[in-house]
């Protein structure tokens, strides 16, 4: 069987970000495993701009961020294999592999890193009423026959859900042409960025209506029209608020899952919440040795703190492997909870003898949040209190915590989030 | 006085900002937490402006598509000119992310430049 000191499941700027990151700690055999015919993942469809300012303090679009990394990747000489799609990951850290040019085969690994990402939720996960014609599509795909290939779904659209992809592909369908009729989203508000509401709809005057959904898809062939209308509290439609648009295209923009599969035939533990792998401070999955990052471990807002997350991935991993393929002795563990607004934490346990000085946890909120409080308990002290002009679940939200404010506990049994008023 | 709220689209943090001006004179920008903020804010007022991405045609390349930029903003009032002007033009592989597709497009100093990589088909 053929060997690599660390295997990344996925070419996307979380398994490229790791795999540079493992080789500048040093790791020679790394080896980037991706489903697609190039690298970059889904920024090479995101030709929007944005990308970037944190890392590179430039806006950059899609494709330029994830050239970035990738000419890194080339730069080091790390070998990577397109085309190629993971079948299994076993606890003992083999990984099944198969493509067309080299068939199935194995690979014992080192470590491995878990770099999947996310897949948009589909029609069948919605419960839209209505018949089944084609025109339907979810937003990331009408984004990639836009922008890669080259064809418009449709002429005159509408849109449920306003995710970022929403949004941005509403402006996109509108520069090529066509008439988006109306952004429809089920929640009181928005999950998507604020910027991308003003200069996607704001900006093309296309309503954007809240507490609305899709109550029925008419056409037999091809959709011919949607009726989308008010939904009360318990995101009932309310009847008597219908509003029927005539349109060829119905697109989904209505949440992204982690694409775990692999990860759940391995028997790693996943956290309900983010339907993504449950991790300690090092990343590290509950099998020794296979870490997870970016939106595969949970949905980011922003490919900045996706590539600065697998980074992290990448060096913990080059240390297991620099260990003689082991974790260091376990120290004193603490676990980390989210309660009151906030919705989870990555990550859920933190050693504090392996946490680095500064550690950044990561968390959402389940509700807009205006003008309060995140705070930090350790057990039952409040030790961080920072207020906060909003506070919404479409952002990500973070804390850092310092080793030697958690070394001065030697009994601290658990940290919680949580988002308090005062 | 005319008072005018903006979300700040500099970065993703999307601060809220109001402006206070009187005609085109501005009188206070309060609400965002960087320079950049300050100065969108008074362009947004007086002359907005946007980065247009698209898209030109590729002859020649391992890819149909080759995806592009204004390399810097443009009015906001002329998107849909340089929509237009970015439609028109075809180009040959290869390309290399910041070749300039077209040269200050309408007039506005401004470059469209390719934003990434198409080898010549095999």
């Amino acid at each position: 069987m053929i060997s690599y000191d660390i295997v990344i499941i996925g070419g996307g700027p979380a398994g490229l970000a790791a795999a540079v990151s493992a080789r500048k700690a040093g790791i020679e055999k790394i080896l980037i495993l991706e489903r697609d015919k190039e690298l970059g993942g889904i920024l090479n469809q995101c030709i929007h701009n944005g990308f970037g300012l944190h890392t590179f303090k430039e806006e950059l679009t899609g494709p330029e961020y994830a050239y970035r990394f990738i000419e890194q990747v080339l730069e080091e000489k790390i070998e990577y294999k397109l085309n190629t799609m993971v079948m299994d990951i076993s606890p003992e850290r083999v990984v099944t592999a198969m493509s067309r040019e080299d068939g199935m085969y194995q690979i014992q690994a080192g470590a491995v890193i878990l770099a999947m990402g996310c897949r948009e939720r589909p029609r069948g996960a919605l419960n839209i009423p209505g018949y089944r014609p084609a025109g339907i599509f979810s937003a990331g795909t009408a984004q990639r026959l836009v922008n890669m290939e080259g064809y418009m779904p449709g002429r005159e659209v509408v849109i449920l859900g306003s995710g970022d992809i929403g949004l941005i592909m509403a402006r996109r369908m509108t520069l090529e042409g066509a008439k988006v009729k109306v952004v429809a989203e089920l929640l009181p508000y928005s999950g998507g960025l604020k910027r991308n509401i003003v200069q996607c709809l704001n900006d093309f005057n296309i309503p954007l209506k809240l507490s609305h959904t899709v109550v029925d898809i008419e056409g037999k062939e091809h959709v011919t029209a949607v009726t989308i209308a008010a939904v009360d509290e318990h995101n009932k439609p309310i009847p008597g608020t219908e509003e029927r648009y005539t349109c060829d295209t119905l697109l989904l923009s209505c949440g992204l899952i982690p694409e775990n599969e692999l990860s759940n035939k391995a028997g790693i533990k996943m956290n309900p919440v983010t339907s993504g792998p449950i991790v300690n401070e090092s990343l590290e999955t509950n099998i020794p040795g296979v870490f997870a990052c970016g939106n595969v471990l949970h949905v980011h807002d922003l490919v900045d703190y996706v590539s600065e997350e697998a980074a992290k991935a990448g060096s913990n991993a080059a240390k297991f492997v620099q260990n003689g393929g082991k974790d260091e002795a376990a120290g004193h563990i603490v676990e980390v909870k989210a309660t009151e607004g906030a919705r989870y934490t990555v990550p859920c346990t933190i050693d504090v003898n392996k946490m680095e000085d500064l550690l950044t946890v990561r968390f959402r909120v389940g509700a807009v949040f205006k003008e309060s409080y995140v705070s930090v308990y350790f057990d039952d002290e409040r030790v961080m209190h920072n207020k906060k002009r909003i506070l919404a679940p479409g952002e990500m939200e973070q804390v850092i915590l310092q080793k030697k404010k958690l070394l001065e506990k030697p009994d601290l049994k658990t940290i919680t989030v949580k988002i308090e008023a005062e | 006085m005319e008072k005018r709220e903006l979300t700040c689209i500099g970065c993703p943090m999307g601060c809220q900002i109001t402006v206070e001006l009187e005609g085109t004179e501005i009188l206070s920008v309060k609400g965002n937490t960087c320079a950049i903020g300050d100065k969108y804010a008074r362009n947004e007022v007086i002359h907005p402006e946007r980065t247009v991405t698209s898209t030109v045609v590729v002859d020649g390349g391992d890819k149909p598509r080759c995806s592009v930029k204004t390399a810097g903003n443009i009015p906001k009032d002329k998107i849909a000119e340089c929509m237009k002007a970015i439609d028109a033009v075809r180009v040959n592989a290869p390309v290399k992310i910041g070749d300039v597709i077209i040269e200050n497009v309408l007039g506005t100093g401004v470059n469209v430049v390719a934003t990434r990589n198409i080898h010549t088909a095999a």
